[in-house]
């Protein structure tokens, strides 16, 4: 068998606006989603890694739980598309082949910690002297200065000092966070619009910039409006487990999640064109299927004002409705609010995202041979269709050192002694 | 127009990375508009299209409104989401209201919508017939799943569509019910995926010319934040469930109760050496001595016990006195903040993340600018939201050239209502 190889010789599609885009991605978790939109829209990623390979190939889960450098799920999500070389930054022959790669780019994506590519010799100026039209994006948990610039972070700790982790989970109860990690796909996100933002500037500047990216300021963006509510009224949003606010002038919360047969449901008695056209769907599906409880039957929905609802009403109505969804499946709920045009959706596992026939019929899913024992596996596909084409996952992520003849060699044209004077050392 | 006309005047400050673009954008609420926020943050000149009979929702019926009396310029969502852009009101039913905002799109770069699909083909915004006329404008339809598919006119908010994509299941205790997502989580998703987009789309049109349609389903994109769970289900036959705080690698690592009502923190340990750095910064405390927590395996068998006697500590310290020891150690470790502490963080502060815009009817409004630093072309933000209408004189005599009575006959008309 025989995997994708070689610098791709193809014609800019639509769905590949950024063929000809050259980006240099310094290993690391925080940067990768940032290489992966970049290299999905058609520029050619090259990932270089450290000779024993980035630390977030060692990231669990991995495919049948047995660990391996190409195992991780995180691996191969976040690095499909890219190429790999390895290439050792403390050694000087290392830094010479990190400038040739350098002077061929448009983009430099690293996510060091700050003052670790000065340490090395390579700060941001150097790197600035070797390409000036080399646009510098870096991602790190805080930015690259400031007062906690140099403070380490995780995800949790990120998602903690965002605001966003204070608004999930139950009141009086320890706030939680998201069990698949998800500052490293915002911060990645945000660095690949600032990096395109540099990329257009550059078209009329001639030169490239700084684009210094901060997780712990990319979660903030998640949580809008609870910073709007204490911009105007000085309120405090809080986590209320399975409950919406900010849909009543008058404080009253919605319930959002609700237990049906086999698992659980999101549904919110709503105002609103939509959110009344919902509530009297609900009411003639009950009646379909039993007694409708009176403090539902009484309702005129053409003037159904949820804003102005009290709790106590809030809860009256919430109580008559619980009961119905519990006799539903997550997919008779489903099916029933789609028949009905109705506000609501199924709290769906990754195996009912599989099944959805609305992916299906867009042609979202992408089978990718991901390892030469022939195994394959769907993809999330490109993010949006560009006139009617999707960004294909065209190769899986790479093996350690996997493109090293080939970038090094082939297109660099380094030569042997140049290779020899590094490779023992610094090129594996 | 004082105001307006300084903004326009070139050379006042750094030059913006979009100057010269224009973006005129249909649409509503946070996942069409958020788009043009950030692109007007980086010099794009864009105009919000609304109607006085159908304004922005974020203006009718989204709290919060300035000291909570309803309005169209009281409404802090419409504010928020919108500022640096500039607004107009067309009656988009009278077929001259349709012909003016056709006449802009011929004169702008992207056109920004976020209806449900077909919406705009049927007011007369079909792309095909926009493109013939316009062959490099770039267009962005956002809508919940898409212009295409079984559920493409299915209706539905942002913060139901994160629950499914499979995110909310993912959120809370294990064995209870899963707790919300706050806010239309997957919308900006959606957004920076817009951005992104129209972006790359006007990379390659400065190269060949062309513009781009761009069908955008927020869903869909939503779906890039779940890559390794969606992987792990197909290969391992696991359903990744939430977890509370826990995580697959670092342990201990969670939130943990300080001193003051409702004041936690973050700490996590990435590995056995950290565990030994924490346990000195701890003080040493006998039980932190013994054997089993040298590991990462006997650290998760115990992992409960361990989260409560690592909160014995914390509790009686303040969250400020916490975070400072166990930083000063070069551990992970960070202050669960509130939404109000987020304007006094000074990391944040540092960044000039949140920024203080005027608005002639609400005063001041926090808006964010992007999470990102452009050093050559930093981002610019001098007022919020417009108020309902505020630049039609600016928009339909400046730069579509209608004199002072056409504009008047067709305000009479209703065109502008």
């Amino acid at each position: 068998m025989s995997l994708p190889s070689g610098p791709e010789l193809r014609p800019a599609g639509s769905a590949e606006p950024l063929v000809g885009m050259r980006v240099i991605e310094l290993a690391d978790g925080w940067s990768a989603q940032c290489g992966r939109i970049l290299a999905d829209l058609g520029a050619d990623v090259v990932k270089v890694e450290p000779p024993a390979g980035d630390g977030a190939r060692a990231r669990p889960p991995f495919v049948a739980d047995r660990p391996g450098p190409d195992r991780g799920f995180w691996w191969l999500a976040l690095n499909a598309n890219k190429r790999g070389v390895t290439l050792d930054l403390a050694h000087p022959g290392g830094q010479l082949v990190l400038r040739r790669l350098v002077e061929t780019a448009d983009v430099l994506v690293e996510s060091l910690p700050p003052g670790e590519l000065e340490r090395l010799g390579i700060g941001a100026d150097r790197l600035a002297s070797w390409n000036e039209r080399l646009i510098h994006t870096s991602v790190t948990p805080y930015g690259s200065d400031g007062p906690l610039a140099s403070a380490p972070a995780s995800d949790l700790e990120v998602t903690a000092a965002s605001g966003a982790l204070s608004l999930a989970g139950e009141p009086g109860k320890p706030p939680v966070r998201t069990t698949l990690p998800q500052s490293p796909f915002w911060a990645g996100m945000y660095a690949a619009m600032g990096t395109l933002l540099a990329y257009l500037a550059r078209g009329t500047t001639g030169r490239g910039q700084r684009v210094d990216t901060s997780a712990q300021a990319s979660m903030v963006t998640v949580h809008p409006p609870a910073p709007v509510f204490w911009s105007l009224l000085g309120e405090e949003h809080s986590r209320l487990g399975p409950y919406l606010l900010g849909r009543s002038i008058v404080g009253a919360r919605f319930r959002n999640i609700w237990r049906c047969r086999d698992g659980y449901v999101s549904f919110a008695i709503q105002g609103g064109a939509i959110g009344r056209h919902t509530g009297k769907r609900l009411v003639e599906w009950m009646a379909t299927r039993g007694e409708v409880p009176e403090a539902l039957r009484s309702i005129d929905w053409d003037r159904f004002d949820n804003t102005t609802l009290r709790q106590e009403d809030v809860e009256r109505l919430e109580a008559a409705v619980a009961p119905f969804f519990e006799g539903l499946t997550k997919r008779e709920f489903f099916e029933g609010v789609v028949a009905r045009n109705m506000l609501g959706y199924p709290v769906s596992t990754v195996a009912d995202v599989l099944e959805d026939p609305q992916l299906r019929s867009r042609g979202f899913w992408q089978e990718t041979q991901i390892d030469a024992a022939g195994r394959s596996v769907e993809f999330p596909g490109g993010f949006a269709l560009f006139d009617g084409e999707r960004p294909r996952v065209r190769r899986p992520a790479p093996r350690i050192g996997e493109h090293n003849d080939e970038v090094y060699v082939s297109e660099l044209g380094l030569r042997p002694e140049e290779l020899a004077a590094t490779r023992a050392a610094a090129v594996a | 127009m004082t105001e307006l006309a300084t903004l326009a005047r070139p050379g006042v400050a750094s030059p913006q990375a979009l100057a010269g673009i224009r973006v005129v954008e249909i649409g509503f609420a946070a996942a069409g508009p958020l788009v043009g926020k950030y692109l007007a943050n980086h010099g794009a000149e864009v105009i919000h299209v609304e109607s006085r009979t159908a304004p922005d929702v974020f203006r009718s019926t989204y709290p919060p409104f300035k000291e909570n009396l309803p309005g169209p310029d009281r409404a802090g969502m419409f504010a928020f989401y919108n500022d640096g852009k500039r607004g107009v009101t067309v009656n988009l039913k009278h077929p001259r209201g349709v012909e003016l905002v056709r006449d802009l799109v011929a004169r702008s770069d992207v056109l920004i919508e976020s209806f449900p699909a077909g919406t705009m083909a049927r007011r007369g915004f079909d792309h095909a017939s926009l493109a013939a006329e316009h062959p490099g404008l770039v267009m962005l339809s956002s809508c919940n799943q898409g212009q295409t598919g079984p559920h493409a006119q299915h209706p539905g908010y942002g913060s139901q569509l994160t629950c499914l994509a499979g995110f909310v299941h993912l959120l809370g205790d294990p064995d209870e019910s899963p707790v919300i997502l706050y806010g239309p989580y997957i919308d900006y998703i959606a957004v920076g995926y817009g951005v992104i987009a129209v972006l790359a789309a006007l990379a390659r049109r400065r190269s060949t010319g062309r513009g781009t349609y761009i069908d955008l389903s927020q869903y869909e994109a939503g779906l890039q934040f779940m890559g390794p769970a969606l992987l792990e289900h197909q290969l391992n036959g696991t359903i990744p469930t939430r977890a509370g705080d826990r995580d697959t690698v670092a342990v201990p690592h969670g939130v943990y109760p300080c001193a003051g009502e409702d004041r936690w923190i973050a700490l996590s340990v990435w590995t056995d050496e950290e565990w030994s750095t924490l346990r000195t910064a701890l003080g040493d405390p006998a039980w932190a001595c013994d054997e089993r927590w040298r590991t990462a395996a006997g650290r998760r068998a115990g992992e409960g016990e361990l989260d409560l006697r690592i909160a014995e500590w914390t509790r009686p310290r303040t969250r400020e006195e916490a975070v400072g020891r166990l930083r000063a150690a070069s551990l992970r470790a960070a202050p669960v903040l509130t939404i109000g502490e987020l304007f006094q963080d000074e990391q944040l502060t540092h960044r000039a993340f949140f920024r203080g815009l005027p608005h002639p009817v609400i005063g001041t409004v926090h808006c964010i600018s992007a999470p990102f630093a452009l050093s050559a072309t930093p981002s610019r933000q001098e007022r919020a939201g417009p108020t309902l209408g505020a630049d039609n004189d600016h928009v339909f005599g400046g730069i579509l050239g209608l004199g002072d009575e056409e504009r008047a006959a067709l305000a009479r008309d209703g065109v502008f209502d």
